[in-house]
């Protein structure tokens, strides 16, 4: 129903945004940004609230034009082409919004009509695969800020996108609702359709998306494989031991890093093989070790690391760590 | 593929679904059924308006004599009514996003919404013309009428020349209606834009009675609601109908057009 024959595919890279930037007066919301989302991924955009995640998103979607700079989807550009670059890309930012005075079945129906298709069967299951069959003749005006996000959904899958872009999908969803959007984000990227998601949910992100993007003042800090990022803070160890004070002293003879007491731990950072020779040591001078944990960042603790060094150098460029792209 | 056509039917769809629409209509239809109940109930006529004096002898009279009283405030108001919130509504629900994120090119969803705005007004003028027909028929019956030069006119030609200055009449309504869409995409309020559309026509009937200004009359838009008098002049005055053709395009291109590259380059950044 999306065949759109006079707009042909010329780049199977879903987003790519080069030098992205809008500017509203003396803001600069988004200064430019790059981003390149690759078939299959799910990509995480991350940022704190402001940063310019959904600027960029209304960008990538057409809604405003970039003060400079290019995005495009699937090599087409909606500022050039209009509605025919959004060939295969479905997707919303901020809270989907509907005709209140219409049911959820007719809001559908008009998107549906508005992509050129009669869609009346694919509208049932749209309904049903966001679990709002029963609710789809009542008005969107008496529906949840949760039933209109899967609504919202429900709109985007109509398209039957080969991209989909969701700003904050989760936002208002009980936990019941954040565990199905998990699911379904998980389905559709099994099914080939790549997924271009803001979120605040760190944790969902960890375990959702292969890459991200860091964004804050509008930058970008990071963009790349979210296990390299988490690298990039490297791993360290959580160390109990007998005689913590006699550990203490063995560890200044190793290459470790960061070594520090913390209650009845010692912490420090260090290559696996180092590690491995400070737990000798510490057996051959009778220092029993009880538990030895390794510990990688979480994605959050990286994410607070970069936003909340970037806000205390604001002044200063913004330090990009080693892209992947 | 999805046309301006798709677009118009959605338009319309919703408009039969928003309780705005059914004041409008309602108001078109109250009014005769009101003017005629007067009519039943007191014995005067309004004599100083054209036709005034004829509503008791024949019911194609009152018609005439509501187009003349629907141009001061009621056809402004009703036609802005759906005009000035047809895009501002838009911005209100947040739903500009929503339907730009379809196959649907922004300007063929402006020309569903403009044809979508005219419809509503043209049906409006319908009722509003059938309404009166009808009561005014039944209260005063289907008899001949006196034209403006004094002539006599037989009740079937009398018909088709009423029905013929509803036509005229359309032309400023239809330059009300791009007023309306314009002021609808600028203030993106839809009160704001139901209230300015019809502050424009009020201010242009003023424009029209100041002092010094007499000049200017026949090129304001609110002079164009009586051209339809031309076809009750004896031999037809056709002067005022033609420039009202033109008057109007002057009113109705410029407004059409400005609201049509607002709306195709506006950021959707709210909502």
């Amino acid at each position: 129903m999306n065949a759109e024959a006079s707009a042909p595919a010329r780049s199977d890279r879903p987003v790519e945004a080069r030098g992205l930037v809008k500017r509203y007066g003396h803001l600069l919301a988004v200064d430019n940004v790059d981003l390149t989302v690759e078939p299959g991924d799910v990509y995480g955009y991350l940022g704190p609230n402001g940063a310019g995640k959904t600027t960029s998103l209304r960008m990538l979607l057409g809604l405003i034009r970039p003060t400079s700079g290019t995005a495009q989807l699937f090599g087409r550009d909606p500022v050039i082409l209009g509605r025919r670059a959004l060939q295969g890309v479905a997707g919303f930012v901020e809270a989907p919004q509907f005709y209140p005075y219409l049911s959820g079945r007719k809001n559908l129906e008009l998107c549906a009509a508005y992509d050129g298709g009669d869609a009346r069967t694919l509208v049932a299951e749209m309904l049903e695969t966001v679990d709002l069959a029963d609710r789809g003749g009542d008005k969107v005006g008496n529906y949840s800020h949760g039933m209109k996000q899967r609504l919202g959904i429900a709109a985007a899958l109509l398209r039957r996108p080969r991209l989909l872009l969701l700003d904050e999908p989760n936002t208002g969803l009980d936990p019941a609702g954040m565990r199905d959007m998990k699911i379904l984000v998980r389905r559709l990227s099994a099914e080939g359709i790549t997924v271009m998601l803001s979120s605040h949910q760190m944790t969902d992100v960890e375990e959702l998306c292969n890459r991200v993007a860091i964004i804050n003042r509008g930058r970008i800090l990071y963009e790349g494989a979210v296990t390299e990022l988490k690298r990039s803070l490297g791993t360290w160890y959580r160390l109990r031991a007998s005689d913590l004070a006699q550990a203490l002293r063995l560890a200044e003879g190793f290459d470790l890093g960061d070594v520090a007491v913390e209650g009845d731990e010692l912490r420090f950072s260090g290559d696996e093989a180092v590690v491995e020779q400070f737990m000798i040591a510490l057996g051959r001078h009778d220092v029993g070790v009880r538990a030895l944990v390794p510990q990688q960042a979480t994605l959050e603790q990286v994410f607070f690391e970069l936003t909340e060094s970037d806000g205390a150098a604001a002044a200063e460029p913004a330090p990009v760590l080693e892209p992947v792209t | 593929m999805p046309t301006f056509l798709t677009a118009y039917r959605w338009e319309l769809r919703k408009l039969v679904s928003q309780k705005r629409t059914y004041l409008g209509l309602g108001a078109t239809m109250a009014v005769p059924l009101i003017f005629v109940a007067a009519l039943s109930l007191q014995s005067g006529s309004p004599n100083d308006v054209a036709f005034g004096k004829y509503v008791r002898e024949s019911g194609l009279a009152i018609p005439l004599v509501l187009l003349l009283f629907a141009s001061v405030w009621l056809f402004p108001l009703v036609t802005a009514l759906v005009a000035g919130d047809i895009i501002a509504s838009e911005h209100h629900n947040g739903t500009l996003k929503t339907i730009f994120t379809r196959s649907l090119d922004r300007g063929q969803i402006f020309v569903g919404k403009l044809l979508a705005a005219a419809t509503y007004a043209l049906l409006a003028l319908v009722l509003m013309g059938g309404v009166a027909l009808i009561a005014g028929t039944l209260k005063s019956g289907f008899h001949p009428l006196i034209s403006l030069s004094g002539t006599h006119v037989s009740a079937s030609h009398g018909l088709l020349l009423v029905l013929a200055s509803f036509a005229v009449y359309l032309m400023p309504t239809i330059a009300v209606v791009c007023i309306g869409l314009f002021l609808s995409a600028v203030t993106r309020n839809s009160a704001a834009a139901v209230v300015g559309t019809l502050m424009a026509a009020l201010l242009m009937q003023l424009i029209g009675i100041l002092p010094g200004l007499g000049g200017l009359e026949p090129y304001l838009l609110t002079t164009q609601f009586q051209a339809w008098q031309g076809f009750f002049q004896v031999p037809t005055d056709w002067l005022p109908i033609g420039r009202a053709a033109w008057v109007c395009a002057i009113y109705a291109v410029p407004m059409g057009v400005a609201a049509y590259l607002i709306f195709l380059r506006r950021d959707v950044a709210g909502g």
